[in-house]
Protein backbone atom coordinates (compact mmCIF):
# COMPACT_ATOMS: atom_id res chain seq x y z
CA UNK A 1 0.00 0.00 0.00
CA UNK A 2 0.92 3.41 -0.51
CA UNK A 3 0.34 3.97 3.34
CA UNK A 4 4.10 4.34 4.48
CA UNK A 5 5.21 6.53 1.52
CA UNK A 6 2.18 9.28 2.51
CA UNK A 7 3.97 9.47 6.18
CA UNK A 8 6.63 12.41 6.10
CA UNK A 9 9.90 11.64 7.45
CA UNK A 10 10.35 14.74 9.47
CA UNK A 11 7.79 17.77 10.79
CA UNK A 12 8.99 20.87 10.84
CA UNK A 13 7.27 22.43 13.83
CA UNK A 14 8.09 25.82 13.52
CA UNK A 15 6.55 25.55 9.78
CA UNK A 16 3.15 23.76 11.82
CA UNK A 17 2.95 26.89 14.43
CA UNK A 18 3.15 29.17 11.69
CA UNK A 19 0.38 27.83 9.45
CA UNK A 20 -1.93 26.82 12.67
CA UNK A 21 -2.01 30.50 13.48
CA UNK A 22 -1.57 29.22 17.01
CA UNK A 23 0.99 32.34 17.00
CA UNK A 24 -2.08 34.87 16.24
CA UNK A 25 -3.61 33.60 19.03
CA UNK A 26 -1.50 33.89 21.76
CA UNK A 27 -0.04 37.34 20.71
CA UNK A 28 -3.53 38.61 20.92
CA UNK A 29 -4.00 37.27 24.27
CA UNK A 30 -0.74 38.79 25.25
CA UNK A 31 -1.65 42.29 23.75
CA UNK A 32 -5.57 42.26 25.29
CA UNK A 33 -4.98 41.02 28.60
CA UNK A 34 -2.62 42.68 31.28
CA UNK A 35 -0.58 40.49 33.34
CA UNK A 36 -1.32 37.27 34.00
CA UNK A 37 1.99 35.50 33.26
CA UNK A 38 1.15 32.20 34.38
CA UNK A 39 -1.87 31.77 32.89
CA UNK A 40 -0.41 32.98 29.42
CA UNK A 41 2.52 30.77 30.37
CA UNK A 42 0.05 27.72 30.81
CA UNK A 43 -1.36 28.69 27.23
CA UNK A 44 1.67 28.82 25.49
CA UNK A 45 2.51 24.98 26.63
CA UNK A 46 -0.88 23.82 25.77
CA UNK A 47 -0.66 25.53 22.13
CA UNK A 48 2.58 23.40 22.08
CA UNK A 49 1.47 20.34 23.25
CA UNK A 50 -1.85 20.31 20.62
CA UNK A 51 0.79 21.17 17.40
CA UNK A 52 2.79 18.32 18.98
CA UNK A 53 0.08 16.17 18.97
CA UNK A 54 -0.83 16.90 15.85
CA UNK A 55 2.85 16.06 14.37
CA UNK A 56 2.76 12.93 15.92
CA UNK A 57 -0.64 11.96 14.28
CA UNK A 58 0.72 13.07 10.77
CA UNK A 59 3.27 11.07 11.00
CA UNK A 60 1.56 7.54 12.76
CA UNK A 61 2.38 8.02 16.12
CA UNK A 62 0.25 7.07 18.90
CA UNK A 63 -2.05 9.73 20.13
CA UNK A 64 -4.31 10.09 22.70
CA UNK A 65 -6.29 13.31 22.99
CA UNK A 66 -5.38 15.33 25.91
CA UNK A 67 -7.08 16.19 28.75
CA UNK A 68 -7.86 19.66 28.73
CA UNK A 69 -10.45 20.05 32.12
CA UNK A 70 -9.50 23.23 33.64
CA UNK A 71 -9.79 24.78 37.39
CA UNK A 72 -9.26 28.39 37.41
CA UNK A 73 -8.51 29.87 40.97
CA UNK A 74 -7.59 33.34 42.24
CA UNK A 75 -9.14 36.15 44.33
CA UNK A 76 -12.09 38.38 43.02
CA UNK A 77 -11.47 40.04 40.15
CA UNK A 78 -8.36 38.37 38.68
CA UNK A 79 -9.93 37.91 35.06
CA UNK A 80 -10.93 34.13 35.13
CA UNK A 81 -14.06 34.69 33.84
CA UNK A 82 -12.89 36.57 31.31
CA UNK A 83 -9.87 34.48 30.40
CA UNK A 84 -13.21 31.24 29.98
CA UNK A 85 -15.10 33.07 28.01
CA UNK A 86 -12.13 33.76 25.50
CA UNK A 87 -10.75 29.76 26.19
CA UNK A 88 -13.23 28.89 24.29
CA UNK A 89 -12.48 30.45 21.08
CA UNK A 90 -8.91 29.42 21.61
CA UNK A 91 -9.08 25.90 21.74
CA UNK A 92 -11.68 26.29 18.75
CA UNK A 93 -8.88 28.18 16.83
CA UNK A 94 -6.29 25.36 18.36
CA UNK A 95 -8.47 22.79 16.78
CA UNK A 96 -9.34 21.03 19.24
CA UNK A 97 -13.08 21.79 20.27
CA UNK A 98 -15.12 21.37 17.28
CA UNK A 99 -17.93 24.51 17.75
CA UNK A 100 -15.76 26.94 19.74
CA UNK A 101 -19.37 28.06 22.07
CA UNK A 102 -19.48 28.37 25.94
CA UNK A 103 -21.87 27.37 28.07
CA UNK A 104 -21.62 28.85 31.13
CA UNK A 105 -23.49 27.58 34.16
CA UNK A 106 -23.61 28.01 37.85
CA UNK A 107 -25.17 25.41 41.17
CA UNK A 108 -28.85 26.57 39.68
CA UNK A 109 -28.80 25.42 36.05
CA UNK A 110 -26.98 22.19 36.95
CA UNK A 111 -28.70 20.48 40.08
CA UNK A 112 -32.21 20.43 40.53
CA UNK A 113 -34.97 20.54 42.95
CA UNK A 114 -36.53 17.60 43.84
CA UNK A 115 -35.69 13.87 43.31
CA UNK A 116 -34.67 12.39 40.03
CA UNK A 117 -34.67 16.12 38.77
CA UNK A 118 -30.92 16.62 38.95
CA UNK A 119 -29.54 13.93 36.04
CA UNK A 120 -31.92 15.20 33.09
CA UNK A 121 -31.03 19.15 34.17
CA UNK A 122 -27.28 18.16 34.25
CA UNK A 123 -27.11 15.95 31.42
CA UNK A 124 -29.55 18.57 29.48
CA UNK A 125 -26.24 21.00 30.04
CA UNK A 126 -23.61 18.90 28.84
CA UNK A 127 -25.56 17.87 25.51
CA UNK A 128 -25.75 21.70 24.68
CA UNK A 129 -21.91 22.14 26.01
CA UNK A 130 -20.73 19.25 23.73
CA UNK A 131 -18.67 20.44 21.07
CA UNK A 132 -17.75 23.58 23.27
CA UNK A 133 -16.85 24.96 26.91
CA UNK A 134 -18.67 24.21 29.81
CA UNK A 135 -17.89 27.03 32.22
CA UNK A 136 -18.40 25.86 35.79
CA UNK A 137 -18.47 29.27 37.93
CA UNK A 138 -18.34 29.29 41.66
CA UNK A 139 -18.07 25.25 41.18
CA UNK A 140 -17.75 24.94 45.17
CA UNK A 141 -21.63 25.28 45.14
CA UNK A 142 -22.00 22.17 43.58
CA UNK A 143 -21.03 20.32 46.60
CA UNK A 144 -22.71 21.28 50.26
CA UNK A 145 -21.44 19.24 53.02
CA UNK A 146 -23.51 20.17 55.15
CA UNK A 147 -26.49 18.69 53.73
CA UNK A 148 -25.61 15.10 53.05
CA UNK A 149 -29.04 14.64 51.11
CA UNK A 150 -27.99 17.43 48.84
CA UNK A 151 -28.73 17.08 45.33
CA UNK A 152 -25.48 18.36 44.09
CA UNK A 153 -23.47 15.15 44.38
CA UNK A 154 -25.50 13.64 41.88
CA UNK A 155 -24.48 15.98 39.15
CA UNK A 156 -21.07 15.74 40.55
CA UNK A 157 -21.27 11.97 39.45
CA UNK A 158 -22.86 12.53 36.35
CA UNK A 159 -20.32 15.17 35.60
CA UNK A 160 -17.25 13.05 36.46
CA UNK A 161 -18.20 10.35 34.03
CA UNK A 162 -18.77 12.95 31.05
CA UNK A 163 -15.35 14.51 31.70
CA UNK A 164 -13.98 11.07 31.68
CA UNK A 165 -15.98 9.38 28.90
CA UNK A 166 -16.18 12.57 26.26
CA UNK A 167 -12.94 14.15 26.96
CA UNK A 168 -12.24 14.60 23.14
CA UNK A 169 -16.01 16.40 23.12
CA UNK A 170 -15.92 19.19 25.72
CA UNK A 171 -13.75 21.05 28.04
CA UNK A 172 -14.72 21.82 31.40
CA UNK A 173 -13.62 24.95 33.00
CA UNK A 174 -14.44 24.90 36.98
CA UNK A 175 -14.06 28.76 38.44
CA UNK A 176 -13.76 29.88 41.95
CA UNK A 177 -11.96 31.23 45.10
CA UNK A 178 -8.90 29.30 45.88
CA UNK A 179 -9.17 28.63 49.29
CA UNK A 180 -12.83 27.57 48.70
CA UNK A 181 -12.50 25.59 45.32
CA UNK A 182 -9.40 23.86 47.63
CA UNK A 183 -12.11 22.54 50.09
CA UNK A 184 -14.07 21.25 47.03
CA UNK A 185 -11.32 19.22 46.12
CA UNK A 186 -10.34 17.88 49.06
CA UNK A 187 -14.22 16.55 49.37
CA UNK A 188 -14.32 15.30 45.82
CA UNK A 189 -10.81 14.00 44.91
CA UNK A 190 -12.30 12.36 41.69
CA UNK A 191 -12.28 16.19 40.49
CA UNK A 192 -8.89 17.27 41.12
CA UNK A 193 -7.87 13.79 39.34
CA UNK A 194 -9.59 14.24 35.94
CA UNK A 195 -8.34 17.91 36.04
CA UNK A 196 -5.13 18.52 33.80
CA UNK A 197 -4.67 21.90 34.66
CA UNK A 198 -5.46 23.78 37.80
CA UNK A 199 -4.29 27.74 37.23
CA UNK A 200 -3.76 29.78 39.86
CA UNK A 201 -4.83 33.99 38.59
CA UNK A 202 -2.06 35.98 40.99
CA UNK A 203 -3.42 39.59 42.30
CA UNK A 204 -2.57 42.45 39.69
CA UNK A 205 0.29 44.31 40.44
CA UNK A 206 -0.43 48.38 40.78
CA UNK A 207 1.12 48.86 37.59
CA UNK A 208 -1.10 46.52 35.78
CA UNK A 209 -4.16 47.57 37.49
CA UNK A 210 -3.65 51.09 36.28
CA UNK A 211 -2.90 49.62 32.82
CA UNK A 212 -6.07 47.90 33.19
CA UNK A 213 -7.75 51.21 34.19
CA UNK A 214 -6.46 52.92 31.29
CA UNK A 215 -7.96 49.88 28.75
CA UNK A 216 -11.07 49.75 30.25
CA UNK A 217 -11.59 54.10 30.05
CA UNK A 218 -9.76 53.33 26.35
CA UNK A 219 -12.94 50.84 25.47
CA UNK A 220 -15.39 53.67 26.50
CA UNK A 221 -14.00 56.50 24.68
CA UNK A 222 -12.56 58.29 27.65
CA UNK A 223 -9.14 59.41 28.54
CA UNK A 224 -7.18 60.25 31.72
CA UNK A 225 -5.59 63.64 31.96
CA UNK A 226 -1.78 63.18 33.18
CA UNK A 227 -2.93 64.55 36.40
CA UNK A 228 -5.84 62.50 36.67
CA UNK A 229 -3.63 59.14 36.00
CA UNK A 230 -0.78 60.04 38.99
CA UNK A 231 -3.96 60.24 41.27
CA UNK A 232 -5.47 57.08 39.86
CA UNK A 233 -2.09 55.48 40.71
CA UNK A 234 -2.34 56.34 44.12
CA UNK A 235 -6.17 55.38 44.45
CA UNK A 236 -4.88 52.05 43.31
CA UNK A 237 -2.22 51.83 46.28
CA UNK A 238 -5.00 53.27 48.96
CA UNK A 239 -7.64 50.87 47.97
CA UNK A 240 -5.36 47.82 47.97
CA UNK A 241 -5.19 48.62 51.85
CA UNK A 242 -8.82 48.49 51.73
CA UNK A 243 -11.29 45.72 52.86
CA UNK A 244 -13.48 43.65 49.89
CA UNK A 245 -10.84 44.98 47.40
CA UNK A 246 -11.53 43.40 44.23
CA UNK A 247 -8.39 43.47 41.68
CA UNK A 248 -9.83 44.82 38.17
CA UNK A 249 -13.04 44.67 39.52
CA UNK A 250 -12.72 47.32 42.40
CA UNK A 251 -11.51 49.61 39.29
CA UNK A 252 -13.94 48.96 36.93
CA UNK A 253 -16.29 50.36 39.47
CA UNK A 254 -13.74 52.99 40.78
CA UNK A 255 -13.95 54.16 36.99
CA UNK A 256 -17.90 54.01 36.66
CA UNK A 257 -18.13 56.04 39.23
CA UNK A 258 -15.38 58.80 38.14
CA UNK A 259 -17.53 58.61 34.68
CA UNK A 260 -20.79 59.67 37.07
CA UNK A 261 -18.99 62.31 38.84
CA UNK A 262 -17.33 63.18 35.74
CA UNK A 263 -20.59 63.85 33.91
CA UNK A 264 -22.25 65.72 36.79
CA UNK A 265 -19.02 68.15 36.93
CA UNK A 266 -19.45 69.04 33.11
CA UNK A 267 -23.06 69.54 34.08
CA UNK A 268 -22.67 71.93 36.91
CA UNK A 269 -19.49 73.99 35.49
CA UNK A 270 -20.24 73.94 31.72
CA UNK A 271 -21.38 77.29 30.45
CA UNK A 272 -20.73 77.10 27.19
CA UNK A 273 -20.61 74.60 23.99
CA UNK A 274 -18.06 71.60 25.12
CA UNK A 275 -15.60 69.82 22.73
CA UNK A 276 -15.47 65.83 22.30
CA UNK A 277 -11.79 66.21 24.40
CA UNK A 278 -14.45 67.65 27.44
CA UNK A 279 -16.86 65.13 27.16
CA UNK A 280 -14.09 62.34 27.27
CA UNK A 281 -11.51 63.24 29.49
CA UNK A 282 -11.38 61.94 33.34
CA UNK A 283 -10.06 64.67 35.81
CA UNK A 284 -8.15 64.50 38.70
CA UNK A 285 -11.13 65.77 40.30
CA UNK A 286 -13.29 62.89 39.85
CA UNK A 287 -11.18 60.71 40.91
CA UNK A 288 -10.19 62.90 44.25
CA UNK A 289 -13.46 62.76 45.39
CA UNK A 290 -13.75 58.99 46.15
CA UNK A 291 -14.48 57.94 49.65
CA UNK A 292 -11.40 55.98 49.31
CA UNK A 293 -9.33 59.60 49.68
CA UNK A 294 -11.52 60.26 52.96
CA UNK A 295 -11.07 57.60 55.47
CA UNK A 296 -12.08 54.55 53.22
CA UNK A 297 -14.75 52.24 51.96
CA UNK A 298 -16.60 51.72 55.28
CA UNK A 299 -16.65 55.00 56.23
CA UNK A 300 -20.31 56.46 56.57
CA UNK A 301 -19.54 60.00 56.43
CA UNK A 302 -19.07 59.95 52.44
CA UNK B 1 -39.24 -6.84 5.13
CA UNK B 2 -37.34 -3.85 5.07
CA UNK B 3 -39.71 -0.70 5.99
CA UNK B 4 -39.05 2.33 3.65
CA UNK B 5 -39.87 5.84 5.62
CA UNK B 6 -38.59 9.04 5.60
CA UNK B 7 -34.96 9.93 4.32
CA UNK B 8 -32.10 7.71 3.06
CA UNK B 9 -34.24 4.28 3.80
CA UNK B 10 -33.79 2.79 0.38
CA UNK B 11 -30.06 2.62 1.33
CA UNK B 12 -28.02 0.26 3.53
CA UNK B 13 -28.75 1.51 7.74
CA UNK B 14 -26.71 4.44 7.93
CA UNK B 15 -23.24 4.14 10.36
CA UNK B 16 -23.15 5.98 13.80
CA UNK B 17 -20.75 8.62 12.08
CA UNK B 18 -22.92 9.19 9.01
CA UNK B 19 -25.80 10.03 11.20
CA UNK B 20 -23.37 12.26 13.07
CA UNK B 21 -22.62 13.91 9.76
CA UNK B 22 -26.43 14.03 8.93
CA UNK B 23 -27.28 15.98 12.51
CA UNK B 24 -24.22 18.22 11.42
CA UNK B 25 -26.31 19.36 8.32
CA UNK B 26 -29.47 19.66 10.53
CA UNK B 27 -27.73 22.02 13.28
CA UNK B 28 -26.06 23.84 10.67
CA UNK B 29 -29.32 24.53 9.37
CA UNK B 30 -30.57 25.62 13.16
CA UNK B 31 -33.28 23.17 13.36
CA UNK B 32 -33.94 21.44 15.96
CA UNK B 33 -33.28 17.28 16.94
CA UNK B 34 -36.05 14.75 17.70
CA UNK B 35 -35.82 11.40 18.80
CA UNK B 36 -39.01 8.86 18.56
CA UNK B 37 -39.39 5.53 18.64
CA UNK B 38 -42.05 2.71 18.06
CA UNK B 39 -42.83 -1.05 17.80
CA UNK B 40 -45.55 -0.44 15.29
CA UNK B 41 -44.06 0.87 12.06
CA UNK B 42 -47.17 1.02 10.19
CA UNK B 43 -46.95 3.78 7.66
CA UNK B 44 -50.52 5.36 9.12
CA UNK B 45 -48.90 5.45 12.44
CA UNK B 46 -47.75 8.61 12.30
CA UNK B 47 -47.76 9.13 16.43
CA UNK B 48 -44.13 7.54 17.83
CA UNK B 49 -43.32 7.96 21.21
CA UNK B 50 -41.04 10.41 21.79
CA UNK B 51 -37.73 10.18 23.31
CA UNK B 52 -37.54 13.42 25.85
CA UNK B 53 -38.25 16.35 23.95
CA UNK B 54 -36.67 17.41 21.14
CA UNK B 55 -33.57 19.31 21.34
CA UNK B 56 -33.35 22.80 20.76
CA UNK B 57 -30.13 24.24 21.60
CA UNK B 58 -28.25 21.99 20.69
CA UNK B 59 -24.85 23.00 19.03
CA UNK B 60 -22.93 19.61 18.23
CA UNK B 61 -24.24 16.18 17.32
CA UNK B 62 -22.58 14.84 19.91
CA UNK B 63 -25.25 15.92 21.80
CA UNK B 64 -27.83 14.28 19.97
CA UNK B 65 -25.89 10.89 19.51
CA UNK B 66 -26.06 10.25 23.14
CA UNK B 67 -29.68 10.52 23.60
CA UNK B 68 -29.70 8.29 20.69
CA UNK B 69 -27.70 5.73 22.16
CA UNK B 70 -29.37 5.70 25.40
CA UNK B 71 -32.75 5.58 23.66
CA UNK B 72 -31.11 2.39 21.58
CA UNK B 73 -30.08 1.05 25.01
CA UNK B 74 -33.66 1.31 26.05
CA UNK B 75 -35.47 -0.36 23.01
CA UNK B 76 -32.83 -1.56 20.65
CA UNK B 77 -35.78 -3.61 19.46
CA UNK B 78 -38.03 -0.89 18.15
CA UNK B 79 -37.93 1.18 15.50
CA UNK B 80 -36.19 4.69 16.30
CA UNK B 81 -35.82 7.64 13.77
CA UNK B 82 -34.57 10.90 14.20
CA UNK B 83 -36.95 14.01 12.77
CA UNK B 84 -35.48 17.87 12.34
CA UNK B 85 -37.72 20.59 12.64
CA UNK B 86 -37.42 23.90 11.21
CA UNK B 87 -38.92 26.39 12.79
CA UNK B 88 -38.49 29.43 10.24
CA UNK B 89 -42.31 29.63 9.45
CA UNK B 90 -43.29 30.17 13.24
CA UNK B 91 -43.79 27.02 13.77
CA UNK B 92 -42.23 23.38 13.82
CA UNK B 93 -42.63 21.90 10.70
CA UNK B 94 -40.07 18.56 10.04
CA UNK B 95 -37.65 19.00 7.07
CA UNK B 96 -36.29 15.45 7.73
CA UNK B 97 -36.64 12.09 9.53
CA UNK B 98 -34.85 9.24 8.85
CA UNK B 99 -34.67 5.99 10.71
CA UNK B 100 -31.57 4.96 12.73
CA UNK B 101 -32.49 2.27 14.44
CA UNK B 102 -34.47 -1.36 13.02
CA UNK B 103 -35.29 -4.35 15.07
CA UNK B 104 -33.73 -7.63 14.01
CA UNK B 105 -36.71 -8.75 13.02
CA UNK B 106 -38.58 -6.13 10.88
CA UNK B 107 -42.50 -6.41 10.96
CA UNK B 108 -43.92 -7.81 7.64
CA UNK B 109 -46.60 -6.25 6.10
CA UNK B 110 -49.41 -7.55 3.56
CA UNK B 111 -52.28 -5.52 1.42
CA UNK B 112 -55.44 -6.51 1.44
CA UNK B 113 -57.61 -5.68 -1.76
CA UNK B 114 -61.33 -4.95 -0.27
CA UNK B 115 -64.11 -4.19 -3.33
CA UNK B 116 -66.27 -1.88 -1.69
CA UNK B 117 -69.12 -0.63 -3.90
CA UNK B 118 -69.35 -0.98 -7.87
CA UNK B 119 -65.39 -1.47 -9.17
CA UNK B 120 -64.46 0.94 -6.36
CA UNK B 121 -61.52 -0.91 -4.24
CA UNK B 122 -60.05 0.26 -0.90
CA UNK B 123 -56.11 -0.81 -0.28
CA UNK B 124 -55.09 -1.76 3.68
CA UNK B 125 -52.34 -3.26 5.16
CA UNK B 126 -51.67 -5.46 7.75
CA UNK B 127 -49.11 -6.50 9.90
CA UNK B 128 -48.37 -10.36 9.12
CA UNK B 129 -46.05 -12.67 10.88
Amino acid sequence: MNDQASIPLTVDLKAEYEASGVADILNELENELVGLQPVKQRLREIAALLIVERARKSMGLSHEPPTLHMSFTGNPGTGKTTLALRMANILHRLGYIRKGHLVSVTRDDLVGQYIGHTAPKTKDVLKRAMGGVLFIDEAYYLYRPDNERDYGQEAIEILLQVMENNREDLVVILAGYADRMEMFFQSNPGFRSRIAHHIDFPDYGNEELLTISETMLAKQNYHFNAEARAIMASYIDKRRQQPHFANARSIRNALDRARLRQANRLFSSSNGPLDAEALSTIAAEDIAASRVFSGGIDSKTS
Amino acid sequence: MRITQGCFSFLPDLTDEQISAQLEYCLKNEWAIGIEYTDDPHPRNTYWDMWGLPMFDLKDAKGAMMELDECRKAHSESYIRINAFDSTRGFETVRMSFIVNRPSKEAHYVMTRTDVRGRTQSYSWQKAD
